[in-house]
């Protein structure tokens, strides 16, 4: 299905300032779109980034406002009505009108919902309501958890995939003692290769991190309702003063769920980041697109801003088909880890040592490149991103020679 | 504070009083320059925050360190004079530093 491009003046609404939703009205602006736009964000700050949550904002090496994507200025000089401690709770889409909590109601031509992902929390039974337990995901998060990064606290982070280990590097920078149990058999389980997971494993385990795979949290306890200790199944405990837990996020889809938009592990969106209802788009954490055969949702930078722009250029009369071409990185200490690409399928993985120290991770399925991860080896990350997004797959023995000249390969 | 001037490519100049310690990219964003996309917010991990450094300025300012300079290498239109503006930091030294904002960002 086509879009014709919307009237100029039509009303634009836009429910979560998160990254997507930012994108979309910043992008909207910029190809000329000269309707009212509403972002509607239920935060008290201005939309901000996410990822120097668990690094440098986490460190305390960066102020609240340095985390912002543009100052409050720039949303009144371009007409965006910006909504802030504002939580829509639902969508009339017969009326076409999105109620807020607070009463008041917002009428749309066009509906773009970029409501993110919330963090699964650790059940209330085993513990996970106690204070001091924490999870990652917004400012007040952070906020909250901060005054416990003093030297020797003991922190204890119930989940090994990047927001638990960039929290694990962060901690011991700050001198705490630190141990982070994963259930599954190994750290970045679900989202890298044994050699990745090999290669962090070791950097934690030299920064004197304690890291226990195959350790299922059975509960926490506490003294007057704040945690003190952890038993883990084996029936070890764990003395803590506090708790981090990034077991991963699930999808806000509620709204978009109660409005009876389709949905599936996301809200669900076409190759335009259309919903079931054509007048509605979805982007960012919070969507799911068609991808390959099947049908993904992708919890990263790129991705919120790539499909919040795909929607400012569809509403505006250039629909493309969005074409995901998934990228990520991670701090950890002195290392930079950047992945392109989607490992997910992969049955074999090719090693490229790099310069100084670096080193990369190829992944392949058959003959077909799927994705790399690249240790402080940015040239290799370069050259892999448009190798993979132009759909080309050099044969891993010419990878994994240091002598090849990658970038020759691009030509 | 130093002062910094951003010339986007539509040749309209910004003249920021730029914070010691923050970086060029960051002076950016806070003025709303546009051109500097800065998607992975300063990580040094995306390569749309580029910027030539203006002729006289270059010195002063230096060469990108190794990772920037493995990044800037895929780059759109890179000169000798390129570099992430996420890696400038700003210093009483680069007051009066000149910048440029490129056609577009890769
Ligand atoms: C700690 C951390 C580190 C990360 N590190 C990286 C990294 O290194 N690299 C990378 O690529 N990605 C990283 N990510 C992921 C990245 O930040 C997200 O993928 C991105 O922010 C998604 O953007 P979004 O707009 O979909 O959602 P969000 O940025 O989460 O924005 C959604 C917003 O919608 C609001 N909202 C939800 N429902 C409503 C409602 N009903 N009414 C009003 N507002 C509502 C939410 O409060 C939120 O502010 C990280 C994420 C976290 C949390
Ligand atoms: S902002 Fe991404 S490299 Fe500078």
């Amino acid at each position: 299905m086509r879009d014709e491009p919307i009237d100029p003046c039509a009303r634009i609404v836009v429910i979560g300032a998160g990254q997507a939703g930012f994108t979309a009205c910043a992008k909207l602006r910029d190809l000329g779109h000269q309707g009212p736009i509403t972002l509607i964000g239920e935060e008290a700050h201005p939309p901000y980034q996410r990822p120097p949550l668990s690094k440098g904002y986490l460190l305390g090496e960066i102020t609240e406002d340095r985390l912002y994507f543009r100052p409050p200025s720039f949303y009144e000089e371009r007409s965006i009505d910006l909504r802030l401690s504002s939580m829509a709770s639902a969508i009339d889409r017969d009326r076409k009108v999105v109620a807020l909590a607070d009463g008041a109601t917002v009428p749309y031509d066009r509906l773009i919902l970029t409501t993110g992902a919330r963090p699964r929390t650790l059940p209330a039974q085993i513990g996970g309501d106690l204070d001091g337990v924490f999870c990652v995901r917004n400012l007040a998060d952070i906020n909250a958890m901060a005054e416990h990064f003093r030297q020797d606290q003991r922190v204890l982070i119930v989940g090994g995939g990047y927001i638990g280990l960039e929290a694990a590097a962060v901690s011991a920078k700050l001198g705490l003692k630190v141990t982070v149990i994963e259930a599954a058999p190994r750290i970045l389980q679900r989202v890298a290769c044994p050699e990745t997971a090999a290669y962090f494993r070791d950097l934690h385990d030299r920064k004197g991190v304690t890291l226990l795979e195959g350790a299922a949290l059975e509960t926490l306890q506490g003294e007057e309702g704040h945690v003190r200790s952890a038993r883990l199944a084996d029936g070890s405990v764990i003395p803590v003063d506090f708790v981090i837990a990034g077991v991963g996020v699930v999808p806000n889809v509620e709204l978009a769920q109660a409005a009876g938009l389709s949905i599936d592990n996301g809200i669900a969106v076409d190759e335009n980041c259309r919903t079931s209802d054509p007048q509605i788009y979805a982007a960012g954490d919070c969507a799911s697109f068609p991808w390959r055969s099947g049908r993904i949702r992708l919890e990263s930078v790129g991705n919120a801003i790539e499909q919040a722009e795909a929607v400012a250029w569809s509403l505006t009369g250039a629909p493309s088909r969005y074409d995901a071409k998934p990228w990520f990185w991670s701090d950890q200490y002195e290392v930079k880890l950047q992945i392109a690409g989607l490992s997910a399928g992969y049955d074999t993985v090719t090693t490229r040592p790099g310069a100084a120290g670096g080193v990369s991770y190829w992944y392949y399925r058959g003959e077909e490149l799927l994705a790399v991860d690249a240790m402080n080896d940015p040239r290799v990350y370069m050259v892999a991103k448009r190798l993979i997004e132009a759909g080309r797959s050099p044969s891993a023995v010419i990878v994994g020679d240091p002598a090849t000249d990658l970038k020759a390969l691009l030509q | 504070m130093p002062r910094i001037s951003i010339v986007a490519k539509d040749g309209t100049v910004f003249e920021i009083q730029a914070e010691s310690r923050t970086s060029v990219m960051e002076n950016a964003v806070r003025n709303s320059v546009p051109g500097i996309e800065a998607e992975c917010g300063g990580a040094c991990a995306c390569a749309t925050c580029h910027v030539y450094v203006d002729d006289a300025w270059q010195e002063k300012v230096g060469p990108p360190g190794p990772m920037e300079a493995d990044m800037l290498d895929f780059a759109y239109d890179v000169r000798p004079n390129s570099r992430l503006s996420c890696q400038i930091r700003i210093a009483d030294a680069l007051d009066g530093l000149v910048v440029h904002v490129p056609e577009r960002q890769s």
